[in-house]
């Protein structure tokens, strides 16, 4: 568990940004070489990448998921889509998976650089789109494919735990498939698997994940220090991209320190931080920080997000990989983590609830997207289970993570302008 | 507990086995009847209902145990209820399903959905707070590729089995399970006679014909559909039909929503439809299960080695466009319509795959998308005769 570190020079506050900013160009640079040089790339996706494992074999991670979001954020992503609807896939189906097939057919070109062909695909079941896109790759360049199954929790209020039953038997099933997966990567590569570099990735991971559960708590303080919602999906990237590396450890290190400093100096996200808010599902990337300022504006900040559990790959949650027996733990945590970050989809309503006392969350903010029927199929009916559970108002909203033709700013913050009136009316 | 008696068995069908026309309206109304009332009278003679959502499921389990597995597969309702329970941007199957149950039209005991896409699994947990019975999660493989997946499936179908002995009050015997699998095994030989008739004689039997006597299988006791299809096949054999020009087609995209059956009919006038996945689930295991030996990891095996293929499912050996190529060959089709439920992920990123894999082989398709709940399916028909012209006459 990582300690409070004594709070240096002010200068550091907004370092965890563009330090983040920076690793991502770097990351992307060195992807691009991978391009130009054709080295081997292992396309991965954040719930349940692997990174700790593939690292032992020197693949360049692609997050397909992260290039998809950054044609948004750069707000290029309708012509990635357009492209990709002109090739045959409907306006209906997931926009990450279209922009990632547009990227293909420009033969990797993608506004951060060009993007290296798959050498091999290795996702989970966490979510069913992650199959249907490998499918695509398997069909474009012929990429060996390799589906890691995760058993989810079977139903509600289940509650497998390392020592169960069930649980040893899921978890056997899951080492044998890493030991499929390890196998099927020595073969791509040529590279004998080496179980120190496994326990050093693992390490790494370990200090990681530890940071960022902390920084997920300090959010508990008021003010809030960062924005779970866009400052939390820089470093969300970050966790995901550099995952089980030194760079990362060496970002969640300092980004605790500038956390710290922020919760001792009172630094929140906005002026006056007037309600704290929960936001649940995947942010609206075609107005990324409008979005977030629709809320800013009116005081709100969000202090947590379940985005941060599920795209962490359910990293929010503890676990601690065990050194001395990696394999067995990198299972283990495989099936922890993945599984706690399908719970966060699928059944969030009791984490939400248990979060809004610690947190003081004065209303939450839930965000379908029509792109991932993933983490909008249930939403209105876990706002349904929350709000008979608590007392706390919530907004319902609808839009998009990348095709901005379903998205209405007047919209949005018509539907957030009430939401502030009726939080402000319950204020004494 | 006590042993399983067997299921019990009541007739629903009135069928006297005499007129084919009689019996393919009895079907129809029960198929499309959104009150099951089968369901209601297994209930009202104290029998437990395990309702099982698209594709598969292993039913022989359920069946042991003395509950009637009913496919749930939506309705032709408005999801009025439902629809406060999910966002804009879903299938209907999805709201129509929970609608049924919502509005107390399909009382259940246990209900089991399966990861076979975003909204099916979503649609557990949506079942689940909603409804003080138990809803499940099926975690059937999808890494059926791994040589540790039967393994893996044995004991999800021992857990379900668990679960299912609890809902039931009973325990399940291996005895009792292998009677069941043969009563299955008979079913899936009649319905691959079905099949069989339509790819050799498709002036016999028409897609909506074959489809409600398919579906009823998921509604009524499988002994009583095997009677029916057992008394229906001589009198389809014998039918007096004559071939007529129409063309032999593959219907791909009825995996999991279904069409109106209405949409059904209106190919069957220009198209003699030989194959298709409708209700695939019903027909995903396409060899006798073996009953000798362990009967759990028998239908792990028969789910992963001798099965079908589908949108939902992942399996390197099975590349869809591939058996889709392979089933269009077989049934010596000479074209596909390859639909998809609107809002369907799995089926619309397939139509891709499959109308690339066609134009590479230069065969004709047509293209479309349903809705359960369409009500009109003129233009639809329209579209598909130009498209069919356009085939006779290229």
């Amino acid at each position: 568990m990582p300690v409070p570190v004594a709070p240096s020079s002010p200068s550091i506050i907004g370092r965890g940004l563009t330090e983040g900013a920076r690793l991502f160009r770097e990351w992307f640079d060195r992807l691009d070489a991978a391009a130009e040089h054709g080295e081997p790339a292992a396309y991965v996706f954040v719930m349940g990448s692997l990174a700790e494992l593939l690292r032992c074999f020197d693949f360049q991670l692609v997050f397909p998921e992260i290039n998809s979001l950054q044609t948004a954020v750069r707000r290029v992503a309708h012509e990635y889509l357009n492209e990709a609807e002109d090739y045959g896939y409907s306006p209906d189906v997931c926009g990450y998976v279209k922009a990632d097939v547009a990227v293909q057919l420009r033969d990797g070109r993608h506004p951060m650089g060009r993007i290296p062909k798959p050498s091999i695909a290795v996702l989970t079941n966490a979510c069913n789109t992650y199959v249907k896109w490998a499918e695509i790759w398997e069909r474009l360049h012929g990429t060996p494919v390799f589906t890691l199954d995760v058993p989810g929790t079977r139903a509600a209020g289940d509650d497998d735990r390392p020592g169960d039953a069930g649980f040893a038997r899921d978890v056997a099933y899951v080492a044998d498939q890493i030991a499929e997966l390890i196998a099927l990567c020595e073969r791509v590569t040529g590279i004998r698997f080496d179980i120190d570099r496994l326990r050093a990735s693992l390490a790494y991971a370990n200090e990681m994940n530890a940071c960022f559960r902390t920084l997920l708590d300090l959010n508990q303080r008021a003010p809030a220090p960062f924005n779970a919602v866009t400052d939390g999906t820089v470093y969300l990237g970050v966790l995901n991209g550099l995952r089980g590396t030194p760079e990362g450890r060496a970002y969640f290190t300092d980004l605790l320190e500038e956390m710290w400093l922020k919760v001792d100096r009172h630094v929140g996200t906005v002026q006056q931080e007037a309600f704290r808010l929960v936001f649940v599902g995947v942010p609206c990337y075609p107005m990324f920080r409008r979005f977030s300022e629709l809320f800013s504006e009116r005081g709100g900040t969000f202090v947590s997000s379940t985005y941060l559990w599920f795209a962490s790959g359910g990293a929010s949650g503890a676990w601690t990989y065990d050194l001395a027996r990696p394999l067995e733990s990198l299972a283990e945590g495989l099936l922890v983590s993945v599984r706690r970050a399908m719970d966060s989809m699928f059944f969030p309503d009791r984490a939400l609830a248990e979060l809004v006392r610690p947190f003081r969350a004065d209303g939450v903010v839930y965000h379908a997207i029509k792109s991932c029927r993933t983490v909008s199929t249930g939403l209105a009916d876990a706002r349904r289970a929350f709000s008979a559970s608590c007392d706390v108002p919530s907004l319902f909203l609808e839009s998009d993570m990348m095709d901005r033709r379903v998205i209405s700013e007047a919209q949005l913050k018509n539907r957030v302008d009430a939401f502030f009136e009726g939080l402000a009316v319950r204020r004494p | 507990m006590p042993d399983s008696p067997g299921p019990l068995v009541t007739p629903y069908l009135t069928w006297t086995g005499e007129r084919l026309d009689d019996l393919f309206a009895l079907a129809r109304d029960l198929t499309e009847d959104a009150t099951f009332p089968t369901v209601h009278r297994w209930r009202e003679s104290g029998g437990k209902v395990v309702g099982h959502f698209q594709v598969y499921f292993p039913e022989e389990i359920a069946h042991a145990a003395g509950m009637l597995p009913v496919k749930v597969r939506g309705a032709r309702v408005e999801p009025r209820q439902a629809d406060a329970r999910f966002g804009s941007y879903l299938c209907s199957v999805i709201k129509t399903s929970l609608e049924v149950a919502l509005s107390g039209q399909l009382p259940l005991d246990l209900f089991v959905s399966h990861p076979i896409c975003d909204a099916a699994r979503n649609l557990a947990a949506v079942w689940g707070r909603n409804f003080p019975y138990r809803s499940e999660i099926l975690y059937l493989p999808q890494n059926p590729n791994s040589r540790y997946a039967a393994t893996y499936l044995r004991e999800e179908y021992a857990r379900l089995k668990g679960v299912i002995e609890d809902v039931a009050g009973r325990s399940i015997k291996d005895s009792v399970l292998r009677r069941s699998m043969l009563v299955f095994n008979r079913n899936r030989r009649l319905l691959r006679s079905l099949g069989r008739i339509r790819r050799e004689t498709p002036w016999l039997l028409a897609v909506d014909e074959a489809y409600v006597l398919t579906a009823i299988g998921g509604l009524v006791p499988r002994e009583e559909h095997n009677r029916v299809l057992a008394a229906a096949l001589p009198l389809i054999w014998t039918r007096n039909a004559k071939p007529q020009g129409r063309i032999r087609v593959v219907f791909e995209g009825g995996f999991c929503e279904q069409p109106p059956i209405d949409l059904l009919h209106a190919i069957s006038e220009s198209c003699y439809v030989v194959d298709d996945d409708l209700l695939v689930g019903l027909r995903w295991i396409r060899k006798d299960v073996p009953v000798a030996g362990d009967p759990l990891l028998n239908l792990a095996r028969a789910y992963l080695e001798h099965s079908t293929y589908s949108s939902v499912q992942h399996d390197l050996r099975k590349p869809k466009e591939k058996m889709l190529l392979r089933r269009i060959r077989r049934a010596r089709a000479q074209a596909a319509i390859i639909t998809a439920a609107k809002m369907c992920e799995p089926g619309l990123d397939e139509q891709v795959a499959y109308t690339r894999a066609l134009d590479a082989k230069g065969l004709p398709y047509f293209v479309s998308e349903f809705e359960e709940r369409m009500t009109s399916v003129d233009h639809l028909q329209l579209q598909l005769e130009t498209f069919v012209e356009n085939v006779l006459f290229a």
